[in-house]
């Protein structure tokens, strides 16, 4: 039942596990990993019939019922491409890491701990069937990515190309996070299944189109769109299997997976066709045709992936067009670009992944990677190149690869577009099949580039570190299984298009079938004298004239490239924030303590201000007021003269006896005021008080005239006024509104017949409201502990220092 | 006699947070001194000043003054002197360590 839980816990567990193999150390701990990918693919292997039936395996563990956050995952059409993609690869990539990491020199455990974390984030991306368990693990795989890209940790780049591809790729996760929750704000439930079921009612949402670009911006970013494509290229100081898998065949699909996941959703808006088609095309030829000038066979392949993706978004969304026309024969007609982005992501998993593998075996070989230093390794490594052959023949879409089939299927979806008049933009679409021309002559230059300039031409072997030899047979095997699989998929694309293109084309389209209907996919190597095929011809031709000159275009790439880099624009961004909010914080973080007095009273003058004004129904009360007696009048005169001497005083002696003063005064004022125990309270606190800064009074510092300027003086002057006058009016209109009457009665009735006192403010303190005095005196006794240690803790500094 | 007294209130506000703004901490000690007597005044103004009694029962008197916030102040005047207190013998050790009572010379290190 939970078989498919278990098949995402699988990866997990051994990543606790792979700590234990340190033991043995004579053993290469990929081989201790390598069994389980392997036995996950035949595993999978083995569900492709139920799938190819229309059948789907649904199983939910309960998370958090409470939320609607469940573990449910179900393997159809599109997951079981996926897994098949990341477990099959994964197997591929630890048979090649085995080889080329040496045990002895590389910190292995940690690698394969990452490398497995990975693998089960990516299984339960491709299998969530709940929006918030699929973020999950979406997080996870970048956070298992940043960890394989800085694998070498000690180098700079690394680290730079890890943070560069953490920050672009949680930014899009976040982004994707936000849609995911107003998809559950529209629908109430976060399954996708469920979602898709409430598709009719969710068009007509103001939420719709932005869940729908939160989304896009989630799935743009992982797999590296124009403009965010920019963390690919840096992520490639990856060692180089990680660079295979993740960058070239798994993670940077997690995005293009999202898409088609979700295309049932959002297929058949305006929006969609034309952001997802758009932004593939605009990937496909920028990448193509930055692909061209690297020098870096690494580099180069970052930006052909970079383009590859593109070319698939593009398909997908090409491919949403068939939504605009359900159940008539032309969504058929649509589909066909589907079908060729289904088709292209195997094979382009496939020669990427083979790619990789050759460049890591030439980088292993010949210790360089720059295409300058290299050339003449056909005769050396005859395997190798072989395979890399294959590889670029089927990236540049030559026959008889399976490259060659993606690319003629890409050319007719381009052609048909031109037919798609729902949007009244015809005369656009031919766009489409120009630049995907254009974009295909220089996959096909970079294609030939790489190939030739790496194995053919004169061998410098001045320019290299070692003489090479060709790889051991262990390096080899990955990639001549993957290079067959381009051969046999090129020869009997039939294979793949009944097993599982066909059912991950009715997890895309699921609107499109009826009941019991399956698409019926068939991909022929020869499909006559059409359009597509001349088009081939014209690519290679023009291409091939391109390879010749491109020398003399180089120079003007060069200056080109340079005015438009976006890494420029990263980067700087970067520093831009990071000066700016320094800059920001120490503006108004002055370490002065009279700023920060400013700003605390200045939000006080202006919040309660502004709200007295702002609010109705305040009143100040004047007809309440008790009438003003003689005796008070000059009580509050002379405490005020008395207050008013304090800031002007030149002495020490002389502001502290005026302080003593007022209060004083006060005391005078509760005696007015009928409060004896505040009376006598206050008169002995103030001459206790007056007696400490009088003691302390020789040890004080000279009250020095304050040099201060004018402008100082008069902010003091205005925010203190401002202050006075808040509390003034706060005051008189707290007079004016009590709502209701005081509870006092109720103490000075019951105060004799409960507590038994007369003295009804003693009584409240030690009786009524006993717990304010207990806390009260704790007070007291923590400032006089305090007092204590303050006096008579006298640690050196030095020797704190050495405490702590 | 209320007006009176948020008047008076209000000045001793403004001269508290005048004298907590300056740059000596004496006078910033002084300045919270003064904060306090405004705060207490304020809360037994804020009770209504009709005339009464002193809240000592006698059995005879009709009126009484309000007892509740004697006793609130009460607790503040206690509370308000330890604080006072402790800051006064702060900064008194400041100055004996550090050899200034000016606040704007006692920053922390800039980093």
């Amino acid at each position: 039942m939970f078989v498919l839980h278990a098949t995402i816990m699988v990866p997990f567990i051994l990543a606790f596990l792979i700590p234990l193999t340190k033991r043995f150390t004579r053993i290469h701990t990929g081989w201790s990993v390598l069994p389980f990918p392997a036995a996950l693919f035949v595993y999978f292997l083995t569900k492709i019939p139920a799938i190819q039936a229309g059948e789907y395996i649904l199983s939910t563990v309960s998370w958090i019922p409470s939320l609607g956050i469940n573990i449910s995952l179900v393997l159809d059409g599109l997951s079981l491409l996926f897994v098949l993609l990341i477990t099959g690869m994964g197997a591929l990539v630890v048979l090649y890491s085995i080889y080329y990491l040496n045990k002895r020199t590389e910190a292995l455990h940690q690698f394969y701990i990452y490398l497995m974390m990975f693998m089960g984030a990516m299984l339960g991306v491709v299998l969530s069937d709940n929006l918030m368990v699929l973020y999950g693990f979406w997080e996870l795989t970048s956070i298992s990515s940043f960890l394989l890209i800085a694998f070498w940790h000690r180098r700079e780049k690394s680290r730079y190309g890890a943070l560069k591809s953490m920050l672009i790729t949680v930014f899009g996760g976040l982004a994707m996070f936000a849609g995911f929750n107003l998809l559950y704000v529209m629908t109430g439930t976060f399954s996708i299944r469920e979602i898709i079921g409430q598709v009719d009612m969710l068009t007509t949402q103001q939420l719709f189109i932005p869940a729908m670009l939160l989304i896009l911006l989630g799935a743009f970013t992982k797999s590296a769109q124009f403009p965010f494509h920019i963390w690919l290229p840096d992520a490639m100081e990856a060692p180089t299997p990680v660079s295979a898998y993740l960058h070239s065949a798994t993670m940077v699909k997690a995005g293009l997976y999202l898409v088609a996941r979700l295309s049932p959703v959002f297929a058949g808006q305006a929006e969609w066709f034309w952001l997802v088609s758009l932004t593939g095309l605009i990937t496909l030829i920028y990448g193509s045709f930055k692909a061209i000038k690297q020098t870096d066979l690494k580099a180069m392949l970052a930006y052909s992936t970079i383009s590859q993706l593109g070319m698939i978004m593009c398909l997908l969304g090409l491919g949403s067009a068939a939504a605009f026309f359900p159940g008539t024969e032309d969504s058929l007609f649509y589909t066909m670009a589907t079908t060729a982005a289904i088709f292209h992501l195997i094979n382009h998993a496939i020669f990427k992944g083979s790619l990789f593998m050759v460049v890591g075996i030439v980088d292993h070989e010949t210790n360089t990677r720059d295409l300058r230093k290299l050339g003449g390794l056909m005769s050396l490594m005859p395997v190798t190149f072989s395979i890399a052959l294959i590889g670029t023949f089927s990236m540049a879409g030559l026959p008889p690869f399976n490259g060659f089939l993606s690319k003629e299927m890409f050319f007719t979806s381009v052609l048909n577009i031109r037919e798609f008049d729902v949007l009244n933009t015809q005369s656009w679409m031919m766009m489409f099949a120009v630049v995907a021309w254009i974009a295909s002559v220089f996959t096909f230059v970079y294609s030939m580039i790489l190939v030739m300039k790496t194995f053919t031409g004169k061998l410098q072997l001045d320019k290299l570190d070692k003489k090479p030899h060709e790889a051991p047979l262990g390096l080899l095997i990955s990639p001549v299984i993957l290079a067959s699989l381009a051969v046999i998929f090129g020869l009997f694309p039939n294979l793949l298009s009944y097993s599982l293109i066909e059912p991950a084309m009715a997890s895309i389209h699921s609107g499109l079938l009826t009941p019991g209907d399956t698409f019926d996919v068939s991909i022929h190597f020869w499909h006559g004298w059409t359009s597509e095929i001349f088009m081939t011809l014209g690519v290679v031709g023009v291409g091939t004239l391109l390879f010749r000159g491109y020398k003399r275009f180089r120079l003007l790439d060069r200056e080109w490239g340079g005015r438009v880099s976006l890494n420029r624009v990263y980067d700087g961004g970067l520093r831009l924030m990071e000066r700016g909010s320094n800059q920001l914080t120490n503006l108004y973080m002055t370490g002065s303590n009279r700023n920060y007095l400013i700003y605390i009273f200045g939000f006080f003058i202006i919040a309660l201000g502004s709200t007295m004004l702002g609010a109705e129904g305040i009143t100040l009360g004047m007809n309440q007021y008790a009438p003003v007696s003689f005796y008070e009048v000059v009580v509050i005169i002379v405490m005020l003269l008395a207050a008013f001497v304090i800031p002007f005083a030149k002495s020490r002696v002389v502001s502290i006896l005026f302080t003593g003063a007022v209060g004083y005064m006060v005391t005078l004022l509760f005696v007015i005021f009928r409060a004896p125990d505040l009376a006598l309270t206050q008169m002995i606190v103030e001459t206790v008080s007056v007696t400490l800064f009088l003691l302390c009074f020789k040890y004080l510092p000279k009250l020095k005239k304050q040099v201060t300027t004018r402008r100082v003086k008069l902010t003091n002057l205005i925010i203190s006024i401002g202050v006075g006058v808040t509390m003034t009016l706060i005051a008189l209109a707290s007079l004016g509104s009590s709502p209701f009457e005081p509870i006092s009665e109720f103490f000075i009735e019951n105060s004799h017949d409960l507590a038994g006192g007369n003295n009804v403010v003693n009584v409240i303190l030690v009786d009524f409201r006993g717990f304010d005095t207990l806390f009260e005196i704790m007070v007291l006794s923590i400032a006089s502990l305090a007092i204590y240690g303050l006096i008579q803790l006298r640690l050196d500094p030095m020797e704190m220092e050495s405490k702590l | 006699m209320e007006l009176m007294m948020s008047l008076a209130v209000g000045v001793l506000f403004a001269i508290g947070v005048y004298l907590i703004l300056s740059k000596t901490l004496l006078r910033i000690i002084l300045g919270t001194s003064l904060l306090t007597h405004g705060v207490h005044l304020l809360l037994l103004t804020m009770a209504g000043l009709k005339t009464g009694a002193a809240p000592i029962l006698d059995g005879q008197t009709e009126a009484y003054v309000d007892p509740l916030p004697q006793a609130l102040i009460l607790t503040s005047i206690v509370i308000s002197f330890g604080v006072t207190a402790f800051f006064f013998v702060l900064a008194y050790r400041a100055y004996k360590t550090l050899g200034t009572d000016d606040i704007d010379s006692i920053e922390g290190d800039e980093q």
